[in-house]
């Protein structure tokens, strides 16, 4: 299928919208609310193109290709829209970049570069909005919040925690949680589904705050070690201090989709903990010390012999855990049965 | 049952009693007694497409008919029908917007209350016609005597076998229901009503998929106004043919306007497409009050355009009032004198624009909102001519990208008003 884009054909996947096809391509069109996993809302608006032969303007997110089709997204007409749009958005709260956690990553910022919008022409800000700094982990600051509803629609279709929603109406729409609690309050299992998808400021990461720009930061792709589901996830490290900063999802990832648990995302600050053990410790006369690997294995391995031989393989027995992986979950069974000799060997899951 | 002294009193104002087709028993028959109804001949339709017509005779009938919806959209409804007719679903639904919601518009309000059971035989009609087997009547909350009235019209259907299951042995089975709405004007836009039938926030869907094809509970389903259905029954009766002799070419039938403001005799009246504002004005709304003379008419609402003088002879209807980029929209009449100020008036229209806004969307949420702060800061002599302009650049922006037909809406208001009545804007600016 071809789909001519300012004029140039490019060939089209047939279930893709204009949006997919132009962005796969490099076509930069505006783009607030979409998401690859919430999907087209069509919510704000910005995506608009204009399509030969159909009146008025059409938004990209939504409109599915079909063959043929012309489609201009860079229009004089088009532009002026985007950035009346665009405008409207950055009027409608406190989007301040200078020191916004979201700044080099902020789906609104990129909008108004393209655009070349240098500063909201409408004052709409409303300052009655506090910012809600009551969860553990996410800090909510409304006065950036654009109503894009991908935080709406990841919390209740993508993770199904059913916590966020939209209260009130037109202008003085908002998320809110539950019944209108602080977050702290809430329902919320502080997953950070909703921080990773929001395009703008309004939903954070509360402990990454003032720590680093994100094109200061190193990303390394790695996977959860926290359980067997084996999560892909991204570590933003600063390599000067040598610390991890924040963690996200990888969003193409098949088994979690970009989906994090609150362990996953926020429990990494182990890593750098002084209490953290980094060698194995045998205790003698009450006391611990410090032993390296072999030591400590030779000393557990030894103390097994020893009850196997004086009590029988029966007298041992071997339980796994759920959340390491079935690898790991197999050659335990295998160091159980085979060299402890016993079929005494169960998985925290039965019980 | 109205008195006689009532209806000689409606004769003093030489009300339009002969081209009534929607309201033609409206105030004549007892609209709580389904007997009084059907000694006028109502139900006679009902009976007829059951028992001589096919759903498509009766969807090409209207078709024919040119019947055009009359909640301010017109488009065709035998189209509309004729989209969701031949699909074929285990659930079809017809839905009717009774959502009335656009300021100064009750005329659907008072043919519910008028005359009950035209409208669930218009219903009734509709679903044979689509092969639906359940309808509901989505109503305003604040329409309680309409809400208690066609109650009782559903229970005396039902009672009399007009209504439920294998009805007049037809083997058609409908049921309808009501559902009362909480007071959101975005809930008259045709999937902002499904969404809030359906229990959800009141906010408009995507199109497509259309209702017809993907509807409330995600089934086919047709959603009229209510003026639309209550003219069905009546072009069964009559024929298309009959229905084409009224009206003008392209936009048949009649209009039932609601006059409001600075005339005589507000209120309620139905007249031929066509018919020019004076007429109305003059004739069903009783003229001037007080003498002063008529400076503007906001027709069609607050999504509607001011009129000025110069418009007051053109034809009503939606064809013709297109070509001078007005509307007819619901057909309220808002009538204002020499004394009315235009700022004030389209600073009140923007207000309600405003607070209507579902927040759904992104120029229209923000969008109504910087509107209203451009015109409040006019009104309070605050303002440039440059805000003049720059409120339709605004509206235009909304127009062309906002969701649904709200933020779409005040372009027309705004523009009319400032091209129709700019002396009034520019003694405000200094």
């Amino acid at each position: 299928m071809i789909v001519y884009l300012n004029g140039k054909a490019y060939e089209a996947k047939p279930e893709e919208t204009v949006l997919q096809l132009a962005l796969r391509n490099g076509i930069y069109i505006p783009n607030l609310c979409f998401h690859e996993k919430t999907g087209k809302a069509a919510k704000c608006r910005a995506c608009v193109v204009e399509i030969e032969g159909v009146p008025g303007l059409k938004t990209s997110c939504n409109l599915p290709v079909t063959d043929g089709m012309e489609v201009t997204t860079n229009s004089e007409k088009v532009l002026q829209a985007q950035r009346m749009v665009v405008d409207l958005a950055l009027s409608s709260g406190q989007h301040d970049c200078l020191s916004c956690e979201q700044n080099g990553n902020c789906e609104l910022q990129d909008a108004a570069y393209y655009l070349g919008i240098e500063r909201p022409s409408f004052q709409l800000y409303d300052d009655d909005y506090e910012v809600d700094d009551s969860s553990e982990f996410i800090r909510v600051d409304r006065s950036r919040c654009i109503s894009c509803g991908r935080c709406v629609v990841g919390c209740n279709e993508t993770v199904v925690n059913e916590v966020i929603n939209f209260g009130n109406r037109g202008f003085d729409t908002k998320i809110i949680f539950d019944d209108n609690l602080v977050m702290g309050t809430s329902a919320c299992v502080q997953c950070g589904e909703c921080v990773q998808l929001c395009p703008v400021g309004c939903l954070i990461d509360k402990r990454a705050i003032g720590s680093g720009r994100t094109w200061e930061l190193e990303k390394v792709e790695t996977v959860c070690p926290y359980c067997g589901v084996g999560c892909r996830l991204e570590v933003h490290i600063d390599r000067k201090q040598d610390k991890i900063i924040r963690v996200t999802g990888v969003e193409d990832s098949p088994t979690n989709n970009g989906m994090l648990c609150v362990k996953g995302r926020y429990g990494f600050d182990f890593v750098n903990s002084e209490e953290r053990l980094t060698t194995p410790l045998i205790k003698e006369n009450g006391k611990f010390r410090e032993a390296d690997w072999d030591e400590a294995i030779a000393l557990v391995a030894g103390k097994f012999s020893d009850i196997k031989k004086e009590f029988g393989s029966d007298s041992i027995a071997g339980l796994a855990s759920a959340k390491v992986t079935n690898e790991e979950n197999f050659v335990f069974q295998k160091l159980i049965r085979r060299e402890v000799g016993t079929n005494n060997v169960d998985h925290c899951a039965r019980l | 049952m109205k008195s006689k002294s009532h209806i000689a009193d409606t004769h003093k104002y030489n009300f339009n009693y002969e081209n009534r087709v929607v309201l033609k028993n409206s105030g004549i028959i007892d609209p709580e007694n389904i007997e009084e109804y059907i000694g006028v001949g109502g139900y006679k339709a009902w009976e007829k497409v059951l028992t001589q017509m096919k759903p498509m005779e009766v969807v090409e009938e209207v078709k024919v008919s040119g019947l055009l919806g009359r909640g301010g959209a017109a488009f065709p409804a035998g189209l509309k029908w004729s989209f969701t007719a031949p699909l074929k679903a285990e659930q079809k639904y017809i839905v009717i917007n009774a959502d009335e919601g656009e300021p100064g518009t009750f005329k659907d309000r008072l043919i519910m209350e008028g005359d009950p059971h035209k409208l669930l035989e218009g219903t009734m009609i509709a679903a044979y016609a689509v092969g639906a087997s359940k309808s509901y009547i989505y109503i305003r909350g604040e329409y309680t005597l309409c809400i208690s009235r066609l109650k009782k019209a559903i229970v005396q259907a039902n009672e009399y076998g007009i209504l439920g299951e294998n009805i007049f042995d037809s083997g058609f089975n409908h049921e309808i229901e009501i559902k009362i709405g909480a007071g959101a004007y975005v809930c008259g836009e045709e999937t902002a009503l499904i969404e809030s039938m359906e229990g959800n926030r009141g906010t408009p869907r995507s199109k497509p998929p259309f209702p017809g094809v993907e509807g409330a509970w995600h089934k086919p389903t047709v959603v009229n106004n209510v003026e639309t259905i209550a003219n069905v029954s009546a072009i069964i009766n009559n024929g298309a043919d009959w229905y084409k002799t009224l009206g003008v070419e392209g936009c048949y039938g009649t209009k039932v306007y609601t006059i409001m403001g600075d005339v005589e005799l507000p209120g309620l009246c139905e007249a031929e497409m066509g018919t020019s504002l004076r007429t109305i004005i003059n004739k069903y709304g009783g003229g001037m009050k007080n003498g002063k003379q008529f400076k503007a008419a906001l027709v069609g609402g607050a999504a509607g355009v001011f009129l000025s003088n110069e418009m007051l002879d053109v034809k009503m209807d939606f064809n013709t009032l297109k070509e001078y980029e007005a509307v007819l929209g619901s057909g309220a009449i808002l009538v204002m004198n020499e004394d009315v100020d235009i700022v004030e008036m389209l600073w009140s229209v923007i207000r309600f624009f405003r607070h209507e806004s579902c927040g759904k969307c992104n120029p229209c949420s923000n969008g109504t909102t910087v509107l209203y702060n451009l015109i409040d800061k006019i009104r309070k002599g605050k303002g440039k001519e440059a805000d003049l302009d720059e409120l339709i650049r605004i509206s235009e922006a909304m127009f062309l990208t906002s969701f649904c037909a709200l933020g779409q809406s005040p372009l027309m208001p705004i523009k009319s008003a400032i091209n129709n009545f700019k002396e009034d804007f520019l003694t405000k600016i200094k």
